[in-house]
């Protein structure tokens, strides 16, 4: 099969399946459970640090498991 | 160490583009050579006469130097490309102001890209730059990383808008619609926008907070996409490294069509994805409440993200490309309908609770007009990818009515509004210089854009049933010169628009002025609230 062709049928069958379940993946990460708190405490993230840099991550990635 | 290094590249920079001026094939590509020759001389004095005296980065502190000129450059490129804007307006309406003693130089085809990188890449990139540094430090709590690698990449794309510029008025245009710069500014924009990934990156990465804000992810696309788009829409071959011209290494249809893919996600994720960084960061902010839904801004993000590399063929409807291949284009363009209109829906329900703010504040105003304008556009653009619609629309003013309703009243717009907030804060000042002011600008701006867009509409669509009319022996009715006759009005109307825009970018350059110049500072709460000029 030339190249056209393969590519042609490629795309539009495996690799338009792999991007349908990535996007649906990724929008049904957004609804897991638990995200809501995740959310909003993202969406809060603009109303501090407004002057200077945090100096240390306060509510980082690593404190956040203790 | 580092200095010596930095002055020998420049050193080497600046000599080679002086034999490069000399050896020079044609004005163009001489003109732009001495350019640089100049920009790596003031570069190298620069770091010559700094060299010993610099401190290390203070991380206690934002790097907002860059930011502030950033500020400066968008309300100058703004008026600049207005006011170019405006002139080839009426040069379509009055064809005796393409001057004769000018030309070739400020005739209507010279002029016009002038004014489209103006808008776009100068005022619209600059604002990008400016408020992604701003946006990324504040949502990350981290200082931008690489220490001055932000004013590089600040003065770097200045030089690019610069090379572009004079480029295109001497006549160097490599004709793709908004990637018209030729070769070797094209390399050097590839180098910039690397070092501004590096930058932004390396910013989210030594974050302080545990998130990655939603608006940074609308960054990091827009500049991720670019470079990918921009590197294979120049994929070009220099016939001389001594002169402009080049020659595109695809031909044809696959040129068509890389050309549109570029073109039209040069909407999508520089005019869009890029803005919409701002709205989610200028609207919560301005509003003093978090954004309506965080999950309905995740699921704006990813379905624009899946849908708009792929609506570019909808600019080729009825040309030699594939039917799949147009048909595609047209139905994604539908699609991406939903994800415009939820994340003007997010936009707008930010403000839920607090529209009272309308009637005080002109910046929210701006801002939801903004947004409103955001949801008019991508309505009327999937509208106009539809088959059917696009053979009426299809080359007439109709979609210059649509650029300019996105342009001037989404990308302008917000950008006004991200200004507003931004100079005061950037300066330390209590408040803007008047607020008054920026009502005007508000109603300048807003009837602006609906005399402009109303009118294209009316003699876009007049063209497109003229040229398509027949008798009833099929021959057509009209000459092409009769459909350029009926647009004088709609153009003459187009151009007070246009004006109207212009006069409000200049009274918000004016009160800006005004807010740093006339204002005292704010006494600084402690040592960090001052942020000295860097």
């Amino acid at each position: 099969m030339e190249t056209y062709s393969f590519l042609r049928q490629f795309a539009d069958s495996w690799m338009l399946l792999f991007m349908m379940i990535l996007f649906l993946g990724v929008v049904g990460f957004a609804f897991r459970p638990g995200s809501r708190k995740v959310q909003s405490e993202a969406a809060n993230s603009i109303f501090r640090n407004e002057r200077k840099p945090a100096a240390e991550a306060t509510t980082g990635p690593n404190s956040k498991e203790a | 160490m580092w200095d010596y290094i930095k002055l020998v590249v420049l050193g080497v920079i600046a000599v080679a583009a002086a034999i490069a001026a000399n050896y020079a094939r044609d004005l163009a590509y001489m003109v732009n050579a001495l350019t640089v020759m100049i920009a790596a001389a003031i570069t190298f004095l620069y770091v010559l006469r700094t060299m010993g005296d610099r401190k290390p980065a203070p991380a206690n502190e934002y790097l907002d130097g860059v930011v502030r000129a950033g500020a400066i450059a968008t309300t100058f490129w703004g008026v600049v490309g207005f006011l170019v804007g405006v002139i080839i307006a009426f040069q379509l309406a009055f064809p005796a102001l393409n001057i004769e003693w000018a030309q070739p130089y400020l005739n209507f085809g010279r002029l016009r890209p002038l004014h489209t990188s103006a808008v776009i890449f100068a005022f619209g990139g600059n604002a990008l730059l400016m408020s992604s540094f701003y946006v990324v430090q504040r949502t990350s709590a981290a200082r931008l990383w690489g220490g001055n690698a932000a004013w590089f990449v600040f003065w770097g794309y200045q030089l690019v808008i610069v090379l572009a510029a004079t480029g295109y008025l001497l006549g160097a245009t490599q004709s793709k619609e908004y990637a018209e710069p030729e070769w070797y500014v094209d390399w050097w924009l590839t180098i910039v926008w690397l070092v501004y990934l590096a930058v932004f990156l390396g910013t989210i990465i030594k974050r302080k907070e545990p998130h990655i804000y939603v608006a940074n992810w609308f960054y990091l696309s827009f500049i991720v996409t670019i470079a990918m788009l921009h590197v294979f829409n120049n994929l070009s071959i220099p016939v001389s490294v001594f002169g402009s011209k080049s020659v595109q290494v695809f031909s044809g249809v696959q040129d068509a069509m890389v050309q549109w893919w570029y073109g039209h996600n040069a909407v999508g994720f520089f005019l869009t994805a890029g803005f919409l960084g701002m709205m989610y960061y200028f609207v919560p902010k301005q509003a003093e409440r978090p954004v309506f839904s965080y999950k309905l801004s995740i699921i704006h993000f990813w379905a624009l993200i899946f849908l708009y590399i792929w609506a570019g063929p909808h600019h080729l409807h009825y040309t030699a490309l594939p039917d799949w291949a147009s048909t595609l284009g047209m139905t994604f363009s539908i699609m991406l309908w939903m994800p415009s209109w939820g994340g003007m829906i997010n936009g707008l329900m930010t403000l839920s609770g607090a529209w009272d703010k309308l009637r005080t504040d002109p910046i929210i105003r701006m801002m939801v007009v903004s947004i409103g304008f955001y949801g008019m556009s991508t309505f009327e653009g999937p509208m106009m990818s539809i088959k059917a619609v696009n053979s009426l629309s299809h080359y007439t003013d109709w979609t210059i009515g649509h650029v300019h309703s996105g342009a001037l009243g989404w990308n302008g717009m917000i950008t006004f509004g991200a200004l507003y907030f931004l100079v005061p804060r950037l300066w330390n000042r209590e408040r803007l210089y008047s607020l008054s002011m920026v009502s005007w600008h508000f109603w300048l701006a807003t009837i602006g854009i609906v005399l402009y867009a109303s009118a294209m509409w009316v003699t876009g669509i007049m063209e497109g049933l003229m040229w398509r009319e027949v008798d009833a022996n099929g021959f057509l009715v009209n000459a092409f010169a009769d459909t350029v006759s009926a647009k004088f009005p709609m153009y003459v109307v187009r151009g007070l628009g246009g004006v109207l825009y212009l006069l409000g970018g200049i009274i918000m350059a004016y009160n800006l002025w005004m807010t740093v110049r006339a204002q005292p500072a704010k006494a600084p709460v402690n040592a960090n609230n001052f942020v000295p000029a860097e």
